[in-house]
């Protein structure tokens, strides 16, 4: 009789462990379900700018290599005349190049020289400079996996951002303006 | 008829594995490309490995495994390459680490919990009702009614 004295607590601890557990994992299940599959977090930031040595798109110099991300915030922009995003966010390149808040550059993604040149001429050309990765050699690595791409790229060449997919104007504002901000201040 | 049939499987043979354009001459090797590229996820796709994929990255990225195995890279070392550039991810068996162990026992847990609760409640007899109690003793009946009296002088 004495163990049925006072039942009600041990129960009612028995009875609300299952809802905890259900609680816990539709927690886990619902933040799964509102991250975007798409943007993957990056392997590189805090790494330094990968080893690479690129030529300029035909008729379009300079290029660019591993050597020219050092001594200054930079910003790395990972393009091709093919990708329609891309087209998306120029006008907001062009923005930043004019608003000179740091040396912007390009990385031309598995494009035709000739297509690259055009897509320039035609929407304008914020870069200083531009590599041509024509095989998507230099793309892999730097874990480039959908055009196009923003790095921020600190004054030791380390990448302490990465932006995946068009830059909308919230991303310039809220992102990448205090990314560039936070590694100049360092 | 059948010639013909004969024929056209014939020339359907190539496309049946999305390497062909890139098989390595070392069966060995090969085997060991294949292996591996099953275990890398394509990133454009998501959920397909880049053995299965035909999007250009992934053949891309097989490329760069026969590459490596090639150049004489162990397994681990092809994995690490690819890590380095596209984190864990890439992987599509998880790494087992502190950052992942929840992943990998969580399903263990909760079954074992779940057992332990339908053991539970068998063991107590189901949705029976437990057993009635036993109706106060005399004494008992008087010491209760001595409390309740005293409760109520407080009032």
């Amino acid at each position: 009789m004495t163990d049925n004295a006072h039942p009600a607590p041990r129960r009612r601890l028995g009875y609300l462990l299952p809802i905890a557990v259900f609680l816990a994992v539709s927690g886990f299940l619902g933040v799964g379900l509102l991250l975007n599959p798409r943007i993957i977090p990056s392997a590189l930031i805090d790494k330094p700018v990968p080893q690479f040595d690129l030529p300029p798109i035909e008729g379009r110099p300079p290029g660019l290599r591993t050597g020219d991300l050092k001594g200054q915030v930079q910003i790395v922009n990972v393009f091709a005349s093919w990708c329609g995003p891309c087209r998306v966010e120029h006008p907001l390149l062009m923005d930043l190049q004019r608003r000179g808040i740091a040396p912007l550059h390009g990385l031309n993604y598995k494009d035709s020289p000739a297509n690259a040149r055009a897509f320039l001429a035609e929407t304008g050309d914020p870069y200083a400079k531009v590599g041509a990765d024509r095989d998507g050699r230099v793309g892999i690595e730097w874990g480039v996996y959908g055009v196009p791409e923003t790095f921020v790229i600190d004054a030791e060449g380390r990448i302490v951002y990465k932006h995946v997919g068009p830059l909308m104007p919230y991303d310039v504002k809220e992102k990448l303006l205090p990314a560039i901000e936070r590694a100049k201040a360092r | 008829m059948i010639a013909r049939l004969a024929f056209l499987l014939l020339l359907a043979g190539p496309a049946l594995g999305f390497t062909a354009d890139q098989r390595l001459p070392d069966p060995a090797q090969e085997a060991r490309a294949v292996e591996l590229s099953r275990e890398l996820r394509c990133l454009v796709c998501q959920n397909q490995s880049i053995e299965d994929s035909n999007a250009d990255l992934a053949r891309d990225l097989r490329r760069i495994v026969r590459e490596r195995i090639t150049a004489g890279d162990s397994d681990p070392q092809i994995l690490a390459f690819m890590t380095a550039r596209y984190g864990d991810w890439v992987l599509l068996k998880p790494p087992f680490k502190l950052r992942t162990v929840l992943l990998w026992f969580a399903p263990g847990v909760l079954l074992t919990l779940a057992a332990f609760g339908v053991w539970r409640f068998y063991r107590r007899g189901g949705n029976r009702p437990s057993e009635p109690v036993a109706p106060l003793s005399q004494a008992e009946r008087a010491q209760l009614d001595a409390l309740l009296a005293r409760d109520g002088e407080g009032r």
